[in-house]
């Protein structure tokens, strides 16, 4: 199929003696935005390293942007994949600010010699505009609130003009007021863009509406996956988290 | 003050010895206290220290031994703390406990007078020789070329070495870089400085540096600046108060780094942090 941008077929990575990924099989289309849900633990990350090359299969193939995984041509793969990680801490001394921080993003692709121009630096420059962080441009990085952060970590992904966007729970540890601007960011991009999205969260309140597929994870597999509305029922939600899981009422949901 | 001392061949070649050592090991300085892997500089030190006494004891150059000590030092830290097997601190400080040990190993073997493994102790930058000095002037050029070219590449690893990665930047390769670069520097500083304070003079000028600006480019700038006035500053208290040379640079370095934190515009940022977690 011309238009599968991620074939992952029989997924094995483990961690020393525990074993993240069991043997997880999953296909996705160009342009889908699939949501990626379960309890602490349950290979959401790992899946997303597996498809940035940064996880190590042990048994089974990826094929990602029509390229096999391996550990040759991650650096290649990488470099058309944006990935948001959940906000860090940040030392507030740190010596590099927003502007630059956000054209790090362009570094992978600029490659090695090559000097970042003054159009890359205005492509920044709208990116910046276009997260609404044109008037913290300047600021330190280590000085910014989660919020922000993550702004600046999505426009960094996007001066990447990535192919494929892996979100890691990136409104987890920020105030609800980020959360919601963060997820409105997050589905804005994918409407104006149209780029193949996964976004893994363990807080259903965190789901995009956008999301046109949801995957279950649970102990490392691929527990259940299908449209959100056939997935989000009390009864699935309960067995995936072990405990009685209350639906999000859909506003929550849809922000 | 009498200046005619400067048309003395040995005290040109300890000005330049100082510029060059004070603008590398400066250099260097910023990329391990940026990554926050001070400990990592103090390790490589004493493993060229520890590689530099083998040198005198077996009767071979000093500094070959001192490169290869930093260099497998470094080739092994760097794993060790990737991996993740062992906290990079316990991994630090292994290595760092057997370079000492190996270094006390060495010295208690050598033979007859130690005036070298002394002087390799505690450095002097007034009786650098010519063939050093041609060392440490390859290994700048080098150092300040490869920050020129590798640039982006190294302000992405220093400050977001897991974005770096995710980016499609060799982020180990510059990493290991970084390290290697640290134990060519060392050793090539070894004999001015010397095994035991060289340290001082990686750390002080880059943390004073890190005190004043948000700037990578200017951080890079006033450390180097720092840390030639460390070495041209100990050195002339070292000739005219006859005082060790190392020592005067470490020491001068570390008042450089005191003025610099105690004028540091940073010192706000601890209250905006205070004020962020109040809220």
């Amino acid at each position: 199929m011309d238009n599968m941008v991620i074939s992952i077929k029989d997924a094995v990575v483990s961690y020393r003696e525990d074993v993240a990924l069991q043997g997880v099989s999953l296909k996705v289309r160009k342009g889908e935005f699939i949501g990626i849900i379960g309890p602490n633990g349950a290979g959401k990350t790992t899946l997303l390293t597996v498809i940035n090359g940064l996880g190590k299969l042990v048994q089974g193939q990826a094929l990602v942007l029509g390229m096999p995984v391996n550990g040759r041509n991650g650096i290649k793969l990488r470099k058309r994949i944006g990935y948001v990680a959940q906000v860090e801490s940040i030392d507030p001394r740190l010596p590099i600010n927003v502007r630059e921080t956000v054209m790090v993003g362009r570094y992978g692709r600029l490659g090695l010699l090559h000097r970042p121009t003054q159009t890359e630096w205005k492509n920044v420059d709208r990116v910046l505009d276009m997260v609404g962080m044109a008037g913290l441009a300047q600021r330190p990085i280590g000085h910014l609130s989660g919020g922000e952060y993550q702004r600046a970590a999505i426009a960094r992904a996007l001066i990447q003009q990535p192919e494929i966007f892996l979100l890691d729970e990136p409104t987890a540890s920020i105030d609800p007021q980020a959360q919601r601007e963060i997820l409105s960011l997050i589905q804005l991009i994918h409407r104006e863009y149209h780029m193949t999205t996964l976004f893994v969260t363990h807080d259903l309140r965190q789901l995009p509406s956008t999301c046109q597929r949801l995957i279950l994870m649970k102990e490392g597999k691929i527990w259940q996956q299908g449209s959100p509305e056939s997935m989000l029922k009390g009864e699935i939600l309960s067995q995936l988290y072990g405990a009685t899981v209350s639906i999000p009422a859909k506003a929550e949901v849809a922000f | 003050m009498d200046f005619s001392i400067l048309q003395y061949q040995f005290m040109q070649n300890a000005i330049l010895a100082g510029l060059c050592g004070g603008i590398t090991c400066s250099i260097v300085g910023v990329f391990v206290v940026s990554m926050h892997l001070s400990f990592i500089g103090v390790c490589i030190a004493h493993a060229a220290f520890a590689g530099a006494l083998l040198g005198v004891w077996l009767g071979f150059n000093p500094l070959v031994g001192a490169l290869l000590f930093s260099l497998a030092s470094a080739g092994i830290i760097g794993p060790m703390a990737d991996r993740g097997e062992l906290n990079p601190d316990t991994s630090i400080g292994i290595v760092f406990s057997l370079m000492l040990g190996l270094a006390f190993l060495f010295m208690g073997m050598m033979p007859g007078s130690r005036t070298e493994a002394l002087n390799l102790f505690w450095g002097s930058i007034l009786t650098v020789t010519r063939q050093d000095l041609i060392f440490l002037v390859i290994v700048t050029a080098m150092v300040i070329g490869l920050v020129v070219a590798f640039y982006k590449e190294i302000q992405a690893v220093i400050c977001h070495r897991q974005v770096a990665l995710a980016v499609g930047i060799p982020a180990t390769l510059i990493f290991y870089g970084l390290l290697f670069f640290t134990g060519v520097t060392i050793t090539a500083s070894l004999r001015s400085i010397g095994g035991l304070l060289i340290y001082s003079l990686i750390l002080n000028p880059a943390a004073a540096a890190y005190q004043l600006t948000y700037s990578l480019k200017r951080m890079l700038l006033i450390a180097s600046v720092f840390g030639i006035i460390s070495c041209w500053a100990g050195l002339a208290t070292s000739y005219f108060l006859d005082l060790p040379s190392g020592a005067s640079i470490v020491i001068t370095s570390s008042i450089i780094f005191g003025l610099a934190t105690a004028f540091s515009p940073k010192r706000k940022v601890k209250g905006w942090q205070q004020v962020q977690l109040a809220n």
